[in-house]
């Protein structure tokens, strides 16, 4: 059994390529980018949010790069994580500004008179929790590559 | 006639009890790294299980959104800290 073990490291240290991790994310991906898309949108009525939803996007995407590399990982992103951070502060401080466009303070909550179908209530809030998803999921990923490939 | 509540409170809640103490011991005495990242991942999971118990006893469904995050997340620590194990043994 324990050859067994050391046939496996030596393989894997060969290519540096866990074939059981790598086909593992290459489904558990999706299922974590769903599971944070449903974590932000169901953030301002129950437990959640932007920032639990970028973290678990995140993990997903370091997930990826510690079993694939990172190269593949940034492919897969297409969007670079600078990128990502930069629009969601943008978002962010928009959200805030919308009320102040309509005559009243900074980050009043303006909700939309019709719930659409599907999702609950539609506001600046929602927006918010979006932009700090995008802060998030630009940070944490960038802090993730930057230390990968120090070295 | 025993009810779930009941299984959960003199059965499950117990087993989890003795068996975080043995992982406990083997984390303490581990002879190596790798051991101790075995206890922690097992760790992890007994949590997750004490969190599913906790909230069936109290009937509480909204933590078990907490348990999918933490399955999630417990797998990238000891896949990580296999990567580390590994890459600090190719340094030597």
């Amino acid at each position: 059994m324990n050859i067994f073990f050391e046939a496996l490291l030596l393989l894997w240290r060969d290519n540096m390529k866990s074939l059981i991790l790598s086909t593992t994310i290459k489904i558990l991906l999706p299922m974590m980018l769903l599971f944070s898309f449903f974590l932000l949108m169901r953030g301002h009525n129950l437990p959640g949010g932007g920032f639990t939803g970028g973290l678990v996007a995140s993990a997903g995407f370091a997930l990826y790069a510690i079993a694939l590399g990172i190269k593949s990982t940034r492919q897969i992103m297409r969007i670079k994580p600078d990128t990502l951070l930069y629009s969601g502060l943008l978002i962010t401080g928009f959200s805030g500004l919308m009320a102040v466009f309509s005559g009243k303070p900074f980050m009043t909550g303006l909700w939309l008179a019709n719930e659409i179908p599907g999702f609950q209530k539609i506001g600046t809030p929602v927006l918010f929790d979006v932009g700090v998803y995008l802060v998030v999921l630009g940070m944490v990923t960038k802090i993730i590559f930057s230390l990968m490939e120090e070295d | 006639m025993i009810s779930i509540n009941d299984t959960i409170f003199f059965i499950a809640f117990p087993s989890l009890v003795i068996s975080f103490l043995l992982i406990l011991i083997r984390i303490i005495k581990g002879p190596t790294l790798a051991d101790r990242v075995i206890g922690l991942d097992s760790m992890g999971y007994i949590a997750i299980g004490f969190i599913i118990c906790y909230s069936i006893y109290f009937n509480s469904p909204v933590l078990l959104d907490i348990v999918t995050v933490l399955a999630l997340i417990s797998f990238l620590g000891t896949a990580a800290f296999a990567y580390y194990i590994d890459k600090g043994k190719k340094d030597d």
